[in-house]
């Protein structure tokens, strides 16, 4: 297999991610920069972390001093729906030799996706057409936060009032998303009764931590429930 | 602040690397099976909610921007399932409601 054609193979399979993460970097290397942040760290973050909604509340975080401990906390809680995508890629990246720590260090919610659905092209080698896809994701969001890092330190603060909005608008679509593969009601009832239960119990200071604990207690106490209802909506469906 | 980002790249790639660490290329057990299928949907719903939790409802716009944007997100993307029109546009159309307002 040519080198040429498996990155044009990865390239075609990745547009989608090219047009999402370039603007969505940009943004989020705008909101960084007119936050009052250092340019150089939205490209270095995206590099290191590479995870967008973490990355975007990193920002309001870090400008109001939060400590370190409350940083990672949040980062876990936020990037923990990454452990689950691991879990059904347990058998084609138990495959990879060489990219394989490269492959986990790089997954987030769009490359998932991705290798999920996509297939490589005949005789190609899993491994390195998954590896590149990878490598084009991180790299279209690389740029992306650079060039709106830049960009931001030559734009007025006024105009790019409201633009940490953008977080929210993600968050609201990563939900629809999960809202087209997961068609139970259960989870979306039990997450929304945690949330306010935590709200009301602990503040909004806590809702983030104390919510996802409440959620996840819900859901394993009504687990026979939930099977059933599963089970009944859609027959044949392994719970 | 470089300490912060390079934890958050640590505990990131801890979340990623965890059931490779803890499952080799096995099978998991069936509860991990439940929490994988249900544990993203509830997370979404809580950043959701709590993207919200800080709306003053009380007083002009009573959050209305924020909501109606939220709402317009959520249809566009139920509906063309395009995720760049639905962040564009909803962020486009707050700013504008939030100048307005």
């Amino acid at each position: 297999m040519k080198g040429r054609s498996l990155l044009g193979a990865a390239f075609s399979a990745t547009i989608p991610v090219l047009l999402g993460y370039s603007t969505i970097g940009i943004a989020y290397g705008l909101l960084l920069v007119t936050s009052g942040l250092p340019w150089w760290l939205a490209p270095l973050s995206s590099v290191v972390v590479f995870a967008g909604a973490a990355q975007f509340m990193s920002i309001n975080l870090l400008v109001t001093g939060a400590g370190l401990v409350e940083i990672a906390l949040l980062t876990l809680l936020i990037n923990a729906r990454h452990m689950v995508y691991g879990l059904s890629l347990l058998g084609p990246f138990g495959e990879a030799r060489r990219w394989k720590p490269y492959l986990v260090y790089a997954l987030t919610d769009e490359t998932y996706g991705l290798l999920t659905t996509v297939k490589p092209p005949e005789g190609a080698s899993r491994e390195s057409f998954f590896a590149l896809v990878s490598a084009l994701d991180q790299s279209y969001w690389v740029l992306g936060s650079l060039v709106g890092a830049l960009a931001g330190a030559l734009i007025p603060a006024a105009w790019t009032e409201g633009l940490d909005f953008a977080l929210t608008a993600l968050f609201i679509v990563l939900l629809v998303e999960q809202g087209r593969s997961v068609r139970v009601a259960a989870p979306y009832l039990v997450a929304l009764a945690a949330s306010v239960i935590a709200l009301l119990l602990f503040g909004p200071a806590n809702l983030l931590v104390a919510a996802i604990l409440i959620a996840i207690a819900g859901i394993l106490v009504l687990k026979p429930l939930v099977e059933r209802a599963a089970a009944s909506g859609r027959p044949g469906e392994a719970p | 602040m470089l300490l912060a980002i390079f934890a958050m790249g640590l505990v990131t790639l801890a979340c990623r690397a965890a059931p490779f660490l803890l499952f080799g290329s096995r099978r998991p057990p069936a509860l991990l099976d439940y929490a994988q299928r249900y544990l993203p949907p509830m997370i979404m719903v809580v950043l959701v909610f709590n993207s919200y939790k800080s709306l003053n409802l009380s007083s002009a716009p009573w959050g209305l921007p924020a909501l109606v944007s939220g709402l317009v997100v959520a249809a566009l993307q139920a509906w063309r399932g395009n995720a760049l029109l639905s962040i564009v546009g909803g962020t486009a159309l707050y700013m504008a409601l939030a100048r307005l307002a």
